[in-house]
């Protein structure tokens, strides 16, 4: 059972793209892969004002990841907390998980040469602190959320 | 070994504070100072930590060695720099006096310092470039309230009602203000937007008003008079504290909102419905009265009309609308000792002409494009040199052609920056500054409804051999025989300084990055607000005696811009959240995010141009041609193309940012002459160019 995701409040996102570059800096990741992104669906009118509704996308963190089994080494898991992580020292970069993820989420570091995904900054959150894109949004749009069961 | 530093981010602007984690003596987090901001930091602000590592900056003072804009430089020791620097300073001082040497920034808290240096030396040209940004909208609210443009804050979460013309909020992105709307608007309130274009801010808004370019004055005119017909002011607020009301009345009385709505192409109703609503909210009602509003011909006028309206509204020291700034004293607490209290005042005239022959203009900083008249002509003395100071006129000023022919006149052209400005690429000398999280900066006062001292203090050690900016001009300044105005060797010694008259140590403001001067936030009596108001009268003058007294209209009769003729469109600019201005289009991080601009264009108009979403278009000017890829929309009014100003660059050893986009203000051609004569600022909207779909489009396809 997935205990966390992360929500986006599309009213109070403002498109900045804070939450990317949050990401990047905080993996040390080079220009190529982004761990999560932020879109947009074309202007609409709505009483007169155009309007947008913005998406935020990371990981989906399955309930039963394809990329998982995939992994030719083991280095792709899926914490007990439901978190799907890459353990970097026993990666390859063969990037199969990337071929076997319906949205080819996992993406290639070109610095380290490994595969490299959205792991809710599990450090981070192991410290009791939120995902870096959670932490820095510019406006709090992000939430992340501890999922209760009713 | 990690430690946390407070400091200030210098991305753009704005100066949000930040929290920096440093590991081994390298950055490895950045986030908002969490006693201010929570932890919220934007895209720039992350992406300091790829500045930091990027090569793609100056790393030791460079010489020009073989002419101007040659980009032959000689790397050398700062020494060599400074000296050379401090030779042809004299050499100009002894030739045509001190005066003859100007020093711009691009204004701030800690321009005193700058400021302190020219005046050492012995020269009153001080400027910045606020007269291709704010100067419109400054000497507007000083011929209003007698009060600059930081005359007053605006107090937009506890509001009812915000409306912006133009000022695309969520694009220049305060991160304090823009939090401050998003909580308005969860708490119910209204926001109106007024644009050519719909823009990341009016998407938020409750309602949109779509304008013809060039009609702000009009659709301020016909709210006030709107306004006067429903009754819909704060008739005691307007009785108690300001003159000219019924000259008012008068002067608006032909602009009816019938009128306004024709002229602006929006629909009569909507405009009366929206003054019955903020009838109803005011006074929690803040019109933001702009900020970079060097547009159009009657930009300075129509900020004028926004600061009445907030007057109308009563929004004047009251929750949910404009209050004034408290300061130290407000606090009980001494201000900061300035540098320039040691340093005596030139006696000699600017040579902008601002204090003598334009006595209208605020003389602090004058008015950089004015300069240029002094280079070319030798009048009223001659200008030989230009130090810029994180400051690229050729990027913040139009028509760069004619610039360069100003700038030609010069002995002495130097820039001090962290990056390589485009002003920097054609000068003589660059004297490369650490950028901000490898340098400490003086401590500033905040003002506010809590006034706070607040400081940056140096992350890490600089990477390369950059120094910071105090050092530079404290260098310079021995090398000048002027070391005595500036009597410190550390960056210890000059918080000192500073902080000796308010009691406080640099220790405290360790603590968090500032300390606050007070808990609570403090609020002057709204029924007793005499002397507050700087003007002549000391009311608030509709009818202003320093406009009047200079032979200047309080009020313009309204002039309907003219349309561009057909082929040509009027040529608009702005931001984009991810970059501010030119300095950013070269962070590897933020170029990813945002490579190059587009034009954006009417999509019924490039329908009948034959113009897809996605060609390429050339975009002509006199002489000037750039070439970019359209972006076909609805949402920007048939008369305008619109694209993000800062790209264009044309600095070689900016690898990423080299020539990628268009640069608005090389097509700009003429305008560096098209001064408003009243608010000193720029027309810099005031530029029709021909758009057609380029030749670059591929025609060749090799398959079938």
């Amino acid at each position: 059972m997935n205990k966390y995701m992360i929500y986006l409040n599309s009213k109070r996102c403002i498109g900045c793209h804070g939450c990317e570059v949050h990401c990047k800096t905080n993996k040390d990741l080079p220009v190529g892969p982004f761990l999560c992104e932020i879109s947009h669906e074309p202007l609409k009118a709505v009483k007169g004002v155009p309007k947008t509704e913005y998406h935020f996308r990371s990981c989906y963190h399955c309930e039963d990841p394809y990329c998982v089994p995939v992994c030719p080494t083991g280095a792709m898991k899926k914490r007990e907390d439901g978190i799907v992580y890459i353990e970097t020292e026993a990666c390859i970069g063969c990037m199969a998980c990337a071929g076997a993820c319906p949205w080819h989420i996992p993406q290639f570091n070109p610095n380290t040469g490994k595969a490299v995904k959205c792991d809710y900054c599990m450090d981070r959150v192991d410290a009791g602190l939120k995902p870096a894109c959670v932490t820095k949004c510019t406006t709090r749009a992000l939430k992340f959320v501890t999922i209760q069961e009713v | 070994m990690r430690k946390t530093v407070w400091s200030m981010c210098s991305m753009c602007s704005v100066r949000c504070p930040i929290k920096v984690e440093v590991e081994d003596g390298k950055v490895r987090w950045i986030e908002g100072n969490p006693h201010i901001l929570k932890g919220a930091l934007c895209a720039k602000g992350s992406a300091g930590i790829a500045l930091q590592k990027d090569h793609e900056r100056p790393q030791q003072p460079l010489i020009q060695r073989g002419g101007r804009g040659s980009g032959k430089w000689e790397p050398v020791s700062w020494y060599t720099a400074l000296d050379y620097v401090a030779e042809k300073m004299k050499k100009i001082k002894d030739k045509y006096g001190a005066k003859a040497v100007m020093l711009s920034c691009r204004g701030g808290p800690w321009q005193d310092l700058w400021k302190s240096f020219i005046h050492a030396f012995g020269s009153p040209n001080f400027t910045n470039h606020d007269s291709g940004c704010g100067r419109n909208v400054h000497h507007a609210s000083k011929s209003v309230y007698g009060l600059g443009r930081k005359g007053f804050i605006y107090d937009i979460k506890n509001a009812k009602h915000l409306i912006s013309f133009g000022r695309n909020l969520m694009a220049s992105l305060r991160i304090a203000e823009v939090n401050q709307i998003m909580d308005m608007l969860d708490n119910g309130g209204s926001f109106t937007y007024v644009d050519v274009r719909q823009t990341l801010t009016g998407i938020k808004a409750t309602r949109f008003f779509q304008v013809r370019p060039g009609t702000d004055y009009a659709l301020a005119l016909g709210m006030i008079n709107e306004v006067i017909k429903q009754e819909a002011y704060d008739k005691e607020f307007i009785e108690k504290y300001t003159t000219g009301f019924d000259q008012m009345a008068e002067f608006v009385e032909q602009y009816t909102a019938e009128w306004a709505a024709k002229e602006c192409g929006i629909k009569v109703k909507k405009l009366k419905d929206f003054v019955s609503e903020i009838g109803q909210q005011r006074p929690a009602v803040v019109f933001h009265p702009g900020w970079m509003l060097s547009r159009y011909r009657d930009s300075f006028y129509a900020s004028r009309m926004l600061h009445i309206l907030n007057v109308l509204m009563g929004s004047v020291e009251v929750k949910g609308g404009q209050q004034f700034p408290k300061t130290p004293g407000d606090c009980g607490v001494k201000g900061l000792k300035a540098f320039s209290s040691i340093v005596p005042k030139p006696e000699d005239k600017r040579a902008d002409g601002v204090g003598w022959k334009y006595k209208h203009f605020d003389k602090g900083p004058g008015l950089f494009h004015l300069f240029y008249d002094a280079m070319l002509t030798g009048e009223p003395y001659p200008i030989k040199g230009v130090i810029c100071y994180r400051h690229d006129p050729f990027n913040c000023f139009p028509d760069v052609a004619a610039q360069k022919e100003a700038f030609d006149n010069c002995e002495l052209l130097v820039s001090i920056d962290t990056h390589y400005s485009e002003f920097g690429w054609y000068s003589d000398v660059i004297l490369p500054e650490s950028m901000y999280l490898e340098r400490e900066t003086p401590v500033c006062t905040q003002k506010g409804p809590k006034p706070r001292f607040a400081f940056r203090d140096r992350a890490v050690e600089p990477r390369f051999d950059t120094k910071p900016s105090w050092e530079i001009f404290k260098m310079l300044a021995d090398r000048l025989d002027i070391g005595e105005y500036f009597p410190w060797k550390t960056a210890e010694e000059m918080w000192e300084f500073q902080l000796e008259p308010t009691g406080y140590k640099i220790d405290d403001l360790r603590e968090k990055g500032f300390v606050a001067l007070t808990d609570e936030p403090i609020m002057y009596d709204r029924d007793n607000l005499d002397g507050k108001f700087k003007t002549p009268s000391g009311k608030i003058e509709f009818i202003s005696q320093m406009l009047e007294e200079n032979g200047f209209p309080s009020f313009k009769p309204y002039e309907s811009p003219q349309k561009p003729p057909k082929g040509k469109f009027r040529l608009v600019f702005g931001r984009s959240p991810v970059h501010a201005h030119g300095h950013t289009i070269n962070n590897p991080l933020l170029n990813e995010l945002m490579p190059e601009n587009t034009l954006w264009i009417n999509s019924r108009v490039a329908s009948r141009m034959g113009i897809n979403d996605g060609d390429w278009v050339d975009v002509i000017a006199d002489s000037q041609k750039g070439t970019i890829k359209a972006h076909v929309t609805d949402f920007i009014h048939p008369e305008a193309v619109y694209t993000v100003h800062g790209f264009g660059r044309q600095v070689p050893l900016q690898s990423r940012a080299y020539h990628a986009g268009m640069s608005d203000q090389k097509l700009q051609e003429g305008l560096l002459e098209s001064m408003d004569p009243v608010g000193g600022g720029l027309c810099l909207c005031e530029k029709f160019v021909t758009v057609r779909r380029s030749p670059r489009n591929p025609r060749r396809r090799v398959e079938l």
